[in-house]
């Protein structure tokens, strides 16, 4: 991964990613162009939508790497690369050492088995017409895994690990509730002892108190099998929770990238401290925190901003901003593996500070 | 956030495990739910529904009826002792222009449904195995147009880009086309073409197989169209996706998958395809196209009696109320078939 790549930001990138050797996911210059396309018959492209734009990262064996970003920001795309259903339009994936980036479906069962997903929507990810059973025994058969115990006792027993009661196997998904249903897609994944599982906003659509029991779940199962993550979320408070490290994407780029204490302690692009001031407090009134209000939308990613993409909201933006895409690297003051793509980094802190940042025109109408 | 916390610690200390525990998988559940308690499946409930329709189950008594007789027809008819093709010429008048004796064309404790005018035919025993004929079209046609629809429909809807396009101006052109009349201009051809009987007589069975194969093929098109619209909408569910992941093909996608969640549309065009398929097939076999006589056919039946009708009307009476019941029971069936599938589907 260290050398294959010829643009300097991204070398810098990859060169700084502590024992890269051992990685279990690599991945490098990874790009997803959407073509847009114009007429009936004789279709012609016109644009493309760069949902994704070029990131790098690596996930170590039994690592939980978290990424976050607004909606919208490429973030469950880059999901479904990794999970290869889709087909990225440039770039590498390395899975366990071997190259899957093109690779067909019917080659890649080996990786299929090692490399699992857990979805978003409970409700639309499992097959209405199956069993939880069948479900769960789906993976396997597929594998042509036969479990020494069989199939339906290997079932059962993933039902156990999740919390479930082993004796629903006949039971059709529409009789449980959104968190159990959660729980049988994480059985599911488990079904073929994966090393990586991408898990696509995973509690986004559960109610708030089960997403601290899927969470929990989800932890201790990474604690006791070593299961890697890769854990897409827009929940800020979920990641921190759950993730070793933390990568934050804005519009297809990943801006910052470090461990979780030096993204949530230390951070040093601007728009992860826009993000991490923007997380509700269960005490508003206790202050200690800087704030930092953005303005508008995320721009399209049909025409991305030239130079840095975030300099379009962002107060501190200059001329170098709009002509020079900054790297994405460890800047001075950063500890190792904490790497930001800023031409002005701000201050490693999150404490409130003199001036009180808010771009919002009303809000800041609100405030006089 | 008012009154609860963040649900998951920000400070990153180890949060409080909410509610039932994830941690202890392995502690029974006091759910009190008993362990015999296995799940209702979803046709399981569409059976009990369909059991709570009144109409349906009346639809469903008589469907049965209908296929019973057809099945047993030999043995009716061996009860009675007049086969389809055995002329009685005591029933008929040779003086009246063999019309039959008696009242109401002939209804007698001898031929229960009287007697055909002219040749002599126990009506009972031609309208027995008019019954078969129409049954066995209106199935094997409804099978054979429900698989080619339900795999070309699933193709179009799976696949997308270019098979969809091609398939779906196929549908388009077989659903434009005036099937009576192509069915009556290709039918003798095809007999032609298939004729394997050197006496240049016709070969009953292979009618029928063309008959079935006709309606078949024009019967496709609405089952793909229903079948691919179904499809385009479960194919971006995450389970298409999850069953990607776990390295499926699309065979596995399609045929397990897919087509579970198709069961009821499928049924449906069924049910209400074999009543459609009757009468199609009658009216080809009134129109001279289908089973033609002396093979017996409801079609044919009324198509003869038509030449009757002022002298004998019961003759055409019975074979036409016969279709009736059959063909509005069948449909009543396909119904409530459809509303014990669907019950969100507003019957209005």
């Amino acid at each position: 991964m260290n050398t294959t790549e010829s643009s300097p930001e991204q070398q810098t990138g990859s060169v700084a990613q502590p024992g890269s050797g051992e990685n279990l996911l690599e991945v490098s210059g990874l790009q997803m162009h959407f073509p847009i396309r114009q007429g009936i018959i004789f279709q012609r492209q016109i644009g493309a939508v760069r949902a994704v734009d070029g990131i790098d990262f690596a996930v170590k064996p039994g690592e939980s790497l978290g990424l976050v970003g607004e909606s919208g920001c490429g973030k469950s795309t880059t999901g479904r690369l990794v999970t290869r259903l889709l087909e990225p339009t440039a770039g590498s994936i390395r899975f366990d050492g071997e190259d899957i980036t093109h690779k067909p479906v019917a080659t890649m069962r080996k990786a299929r088995q090692q490399l699992q997903m857990i979805f978003q929507d409970p409700y639309s990810s499992l097959n209405p017409r199956h069993t939880v059973g069948t479900i769960i025994e789906t993976p396997m058969r597929l594998s042509d895994i036969t479990p020494k115990q069989g199939h339906k006792k290997r079932a059962q027993e993933l039902l156990e690990i999740v919390g479930l009661n082993p004796e629903h196997y006949n039971r059709y998904p529409s009789e449980f509730s959104g968190g159990q249903r959660q729980r049988i897609g994480i059985a599911r994944a488990l079904a073929l002892k994966p090393k990586l599982i991408v898990a696509d906003e995973p509690v986004s659509a559960l109610d708030v108190s089960i997403q601290a029991q899927v969470v929990n779940l989800l932890q201790s199962l990474q604690e006791e099998m070593g299961i890697a993550f890769l854990f897409i979320a827009h929940d800020l408070a979920v990641v921190r929770h759950f993730s070793q490290r933390v990568a934050v994407m804005y519009l297809g780029k990943i801006v910052e990238v470090g461990n979780r204490t030096d993204i949530y302690q230390r951070p040093r692009h601007p728009y992860t401290h826009a993000l991490l001031s923007a997380v509700p407090e269960a005490n508003p009134d206790g202050g200690g925190r800087e704030r930092i209000r953005l303005a508008g939308d995320v721009p399209s990613p049909i025409g991305p901003p030239s130079g840095c993409r975030f300099r379009t909201r962002c107060w501190k933006a200059q001329e170098k901003c709009a002509s020079d895409e900054p790297p994405l690297l460890q800047i001075s003051g950063n500890s190792a593996g904490h790497l930001t793509a800023c031409h002005f980094p701000e201050e490693p802190s999150i404490t409130a500070r003199d001036e009180v940042i808010i771009l919002d025109p009303a809000l800041a109408a609100l405030e006089e | 956030m008012t009154q609860q916390p963040q649900p998951i610690g920000t400070t990153g200390a180890s949060p409080p495990v909410v509610g039932e525990s994830a941690h202890e998988p392995s502690s029974p559940r006091p759910t009190g739910a008993a362990p015999a308690v296995a799940g209702r499946s979803p046709a399981r409930m569409a059976w009990e529904r369909l059991g709570r329709d009144r109409v349906s189950l009346v639809a469903a008594g008589i469907s049965v009826i209908f296929v019973v007789v057809a099945i047993i027809a030999p043995l009716l008819t061996a009860i009675t002792g007049w086969g389809p093709i055995t002329p009685d010429n005591k029933a008929i008048d040779p003086n009246s222009g063999n019309y039959p004796l008696g009242s109401f064309g002939g209804v007698s404790f001898n031929h229960l449904l009287g007697v055909e005018p002219g040749t002599g035919y126990d009506l009972f025993a031609r309208v027995v195995y008019g019954l078969r004929t129409s049954l066995v079209v209106g199935f094997s046609s409804a099978v054979i147009s429900t698989v080619l629809g339900a795999v070309l429909g699933m193709a179009a809807g799976y696949f997308g880009s270019w098979i969809d396009s091609v398939l779906s101006r196929v549908m388009d052109i077989f659903l434009a086309f005036p099937q009576l009349l192509f069915i009556i201009a290709l039918t003798p051809v095809i007999q032609a073409a298939l004729q394997t009987n050197e006496h240049g007589g016709t070969n009953e069975n292979l009618r029928l197989l063309v008959l079935v194969i006709n309606i078949a093929a024009f019967a496709w098109a609405y089952t793909a169209r229903l079948v691919r619209g179904q499809v385009l909408s479960l194919r971006e569910r995450e389970f298409i996706d999850a069953a990607k992941i776990m390295g499926a093909g699309w065979g596995h996608i399609l045929f397990r998958q897919l087509l579970p969640n198709l069961w009821a549309p499928l049924l449906i065009s069924f049910a209400l395809a074999v009543p459609q398929n009757i009468t199609t097939e009658a009216a080809l076999s009134y129109l001279g196209v289908g089973v033609v006589p002396p093979n017996p056919d409801w079609g044919a039946l009324l198509s003869d009696a038509s030449q009757f009708f002022l002298q004998d009307p019961a003759y055409l009476f019975i074979p036409g109320v016969l279709l009736l019941i059959l063909v509005l029971a069948f449909n009543l069936l396909g119904d409530g078939v459809r509303d014990a599938l669907d019950p969100r589907a507003n019957r209005s």
